[in-house]
């Protein structure tokens, strides 16, 4: 019987109104892989930075290790065992490796010193993990997947026992998540325990041991992950029954209404970010856009909406043309029928300080249906919005609230009732379902299938890949924004995803150095399962 | 009511009128140190700002000034734009408002004189606001810096125009020479006595309807026009400014002008309304005051109204204070001033937490706005 690495007992957290914990107990075991899965806003994140002594819990009893301890700040539970990877990572840029491993516990008044004993204990748990990662590499020359490891290292060579990973996937490739999986087999090996915080099924069925299920603040299910199924899991965190699969009938695919010829577009500092881009995007149809995020995905949907100017090319849409001498603005491409539903909806999508029904006016303020000469009209205003809530379900249906103040999901109702209910004939839309809970994602994934059967042309980014793949009826693949792959969504399968988001389909050569390092490390790390 | 309501009560009343008084506190604890009896000092402001009708008068011709002020930092701070140069933007309006006057006939009528000198204020502030603002939009200089030294520029640029273009011939002062009486904004102890009551002269006039006419347009513009929506959602995101079709360049532009030609027609109570001339240094003071008035007004016109009357009160009863009693020099309104744009200002929110803790407690029954 193994010892508890962790045990939480009858956890309460509020915010404000909010109740994020409510007497959550967990108990994790010495050397296991624990999933923690719930929908956004579940409490899941909560929980664990009351673990690691960002919050402390109203009420409750900590146990780490065998012993009680309450944290008032994160290096209590550092010098506890507990080492955590955010989904945002926490590194220098300009530093390197080395320096990042070692910033906070310098060791001395000179760096030399700390420097070398930092480096013969990295080398040591490097070897003893499988975590290989050149030390004097900076950090913004590694890829995100060995950014990630280093972070690991980071919690390691502080002496971390315990390691809460939150989302780490959501940056990765498939091959890259694959990779860090495997790093967890060596981790568990050496007995230490990993707590997995995310909301993708998949990667729970495939390498916990024990699974736990949060729903709007309290644990609702233990499970050992061999006796459960993803249906399962699904269901207890939504509380009813969802269709993972989306429910759609063949494409009635018609005439392009986009043409896109040799997109370049350079960003403010030069950098090109779309390169030489080409494709068609027809009436009736989904064209999916996969990458890992960061690969001119972002600028591809700005370049589109007239938001960011491009440098070369052309773009056609619904017969008008745009290229680097004549560009169109957001403004005359929304009257012209093309909507966009942006990546990210508080930086883009709507003004949080904004209510609802100001929120819902965005792109649409100088429309003369809202008008009434100089006035722009409350009521209307407030009735727009209102109808709009009403279509898509948005709650609670007051116009009058602050947009900062609903969910994620209903933010997102929101734009996409706003951009899709003036029935456009191009729909823009990026990320729909990021940040928004299972029961919000089946019906964002309805409409945007009701749009393209009703003969309208929808371009989807996403970083999800599920999402891509069911959705879509055509895919192409963006890598350091050159299209590095077309695929049937028939005919597409996660595997050849990853490898053209890798742009690694090609010859050997073609490679970039991160990528073989990935694999040098990757079959050391292999070895290491091996032998161990 | 609910929480929300409370929250915004709380920030929009309760708050400033905590921070006034604390401002008082603290400047009661000041006249002590200098051996000034607080209460009879307190008396002596209040008499000498609203005791008697000349009193009344001042303090709301000075009221006047921080309304336009208030008004023109409030448009500029709505497109997230901080307009520092309304000192500047005040005393070049009044270049032209006395350049309208002094050029036209002075045999025409006062419906020709108030509106010239009124466009002549507003697009000379405006235009001193638009060189900032282009630079601001097209070369991404920053318009806190430009702003200020607009400013400067505006001071020596008057003193030049005043010692040697617009000086009246054979005078030493650096002044223009008397506006033609048509050209008069009516003083309202004038136009009251015209309807038969008879009220005590002050330099009240009618600019001040002038100021609460702005403040109404300044209301509607901002909250209930297409322009409006515009500017605010420019200042509180550009970047979803950008994606609905908003073109900030032609913000920072629009909302500049507005902000300069509203600080421009402080000249239009000043010269026209009072000094019927063109005199050095008519606006000092009154630009930087918007600054605190716009703040303590929650950048609303209503607030602005209310924070301006308060700045007016401070002014009238500060120099009645100056004036009668020993020991207290006119100084003193700079320091009342300085301590109610720290409380009022620098710490505005020092009370917030504790108020809302005791006046509106989180209901834990789970009182909440976003359902998913």
């Amino acid at each position: 019987m193994k010892n508890l690495a962790i045990e939480l007992t009858g956890i309460d957290k509020h915010f404000g109104a909010v109740r994020a914990n409510h007497k959550v107990c967990l108990q994790v075991k010495q050397g296991n892989i624990h999933g923690i899965i719930g929908e956004n806003g579940a409490g899941k994140s909560t929980l664990m930075s009351i673990l690691y002594g960002f919050y402390q819990a109203d009420a409750g009893k900590i146990d780490v290790l065998g012993n009680t301890y309450s944290f008032t700040d994160s290096h209590q539970a550092i010098a506890a065992g507990i080492g955590m990877v955010h989904q945002h990572f926490m590194l220098v840029e300009n530093f390197t490796v080395l320096e990042n491993v070692i910033l906070g516990s310098e060791g001395g008044l000179l760096l030399a010193n700390g420097l070398a004993a930092a480096r013969k204990e990295l080398t040591r748990l490097g070897d003893e993990y499988g975590l290989k990662v050149d030390l004097d590499a900076t950090i913004d020359t590694l890829s995100v997947g060995l950014q990630q490891r280093v972070e690991i290292l980071k919690a390691l060579y502080k002496g971390a026992k315990i390691l809460i990973l939150d989302e780490p996937t959501g940056v990765l490739t498939p091959q890259e998540a694959e990779e860090l999986f495997r790093i967890f087999g060596a981790l568990k090996q050496q007995g230490v325990t990993i707590m997995l915080i995310t909301h993708k099924l998949r990667e729970i069925m495939a390498i916990t041991d024990q699974v736990s299920v949060m729903r709007a603040g309290e644990m609702v299910a233990h499970r050992d992950t061999k006796d459960t199924n993803r249906e399962e899991l699904a269901e207890l965190m939504v509380g009813r029954k969802v269709l993972l699969q989306v429910d759609k009938g063949p494409a009635n695919v018609r005439a392009p209404l986009m043409t896109v010829k040799h997109l370049t577009m350079a960003d403010k500092q030069g950098v090109e970010r779309l390169k030489d881009v080409s494709f068609e995007l027809r009436a009736g149809e989904v064209l999916g856009v996969a990458g890992v995020s960061g690969n001119g995905q972002s600028e591809l949907l700005e370049a589109l909406a007239g938001i960011h100017p491009i440098s070369s090319g052309s773009i056609e849409m619904l017969g008008v043309e745009m290229n680097a001498k004549s560009a169109l603005g957001p403004d005359i491409l929304r009257d012209m029928g093309v909507a966009h539903v942006p990546e990210d909806r508080h930086r883009m999508g709507l003004i949080t300080d904004f209510s609802a029904s100001e929120s819902a006016l965005l792109g649409y303020h100088t429309d003369p249906k809202i008008n009434s000469g100089l006035w722009l009209s409350k009521d209307k205003v407030d009735a727009n919005c209102q109808q709009l809530m009403q279509a898509f379900d948005v709650r609670p249906a007051d116009p009058h609230l602050k947009s900062a103040n609903f969910s994620g999901g209903n933010q997102q109702k929101l734009i996409l009732a706003r951009e899709m209910e003036r029935n456009p004939e191009i729909l823009l839309i990026g990320q729909p379902t990021r940040g928004v809970d299972i029961g919000a994602i089946e019906f964002i994934h309805q409409r945007i299938i009701a749009m393209r059967d009703a003969g309208k042309a929808v371009l989807l980014v996403s970083v999800e890949l599920d999402e891509i793949m069911s959705i879509s009826d055509r895919i192409i693949v963006l890598c350091d924004g050159e299209v590095t792959g077309r695929i049937s969504a028939e005919s597409a399968d996660e595997r050849t995803l990853g490898m053209m988001m890798a742009n690694a389909l090609d010859s050997q050569d073609s490679l970039d150095p991160f990528h073989s390092m990935d694999k040098e490390s990757s079959t050391q790390a292999t070895s290491q399962d091996l032998s161990a | 009511m609910n929480r929300d309501t409370r929250i915004a009560w709380i920030n929009g009343l309760l708050l400033p009128f905590l921070n006034v008084l604390t401002a008082f506190v603290a400047t009661a604890v000041v006249f002590l140190l200098i051996d000034v009896n607080p209460i009879e000092a307190a008396e002596v402001l209040l008499y000498g700002s609203f005791g008697y009708e000349e009193g009344i008068g001042y303090t709301i011709y000075y009221t006047t000034n921080f309304i336009f002020t208030g008004l023109a930092v409030a448009v500029a701070f709505h497109a997230g734009l901080f307009n520092i140069g309304g000192e500047g933007q005040a005393y070049v309006g009044g270049l032209g408002a006395g350049l309208a006057i002094l050029f036209l006939d002075p045999t025409l009528g006062a419906w020709v004189f108030i509106p010239a000198s009124i466009i002549g204020a507003l697009v000379f502030g405006a235009l001193w606001a638009l060189i900032p603002a282009y630079l601001q939009a097209y070369r991404g200089s920053h318009i806190v810096i430009t702003t200020i030294m607009f400013n400067f520029l505006a001071a020596s640029m008057m003193v030049y125009m005043m010692v040697h273009v617009l000086r009246e011939t054979g005078q030493m002062t650096p002044q223009s020479e008397l506006f033609p009486t048509n050209a008069w904004m009516p003083f309202v102890h004038d136009v009251m006595a015209g309807f038969g009551y008879t009220i005590e002269a002050s330099p009240l006039n009618l600019s001040v309807l002038l100021a609460l006419l702005c403040s109404v347009l300044v209301w509607f513009f901002l909250w209930h026009t297409r322009w409006g929506y515009a500017i605010r959602a420019t200042g509180k995101n550009s970047t979803a400014a950008v994606y609905g079709g908003i073109k900030p360049k032609r913000i920072i532009i629009v909302a500049m002008c507005i902000s300069g030609a509203l600080a421009g027609l402080v000249s239009v109570n000043e010269l026209v309304g009072y000094q019927h001339r063109l005199i050095m240094d008519f606006h000092l003071g009154y630009g930087f005051g918007g600054i605190a008035v716009a703040l303590m007004g929650r950048n609303h016109p209503l607030g602005i109204i209310v924070a301006a009357l308060l700045f007016g009160t401070l002014y009238q009863g500060g120099a009645e204070l100056a004036f009668e009693m020993s020991g207290i020099s006119r100084d003193i309104v700079v320091v009342m001033q300085g301590l109610v744009i720290l409380f009022c200002g620098a710490l505005e929110y020092m009370y917030r937490p504790w108020l809302v803790r005791n006046l509106a407690p989180v209901n834990t029954q789970g009182e909440l706005g976003a359902t998913p």
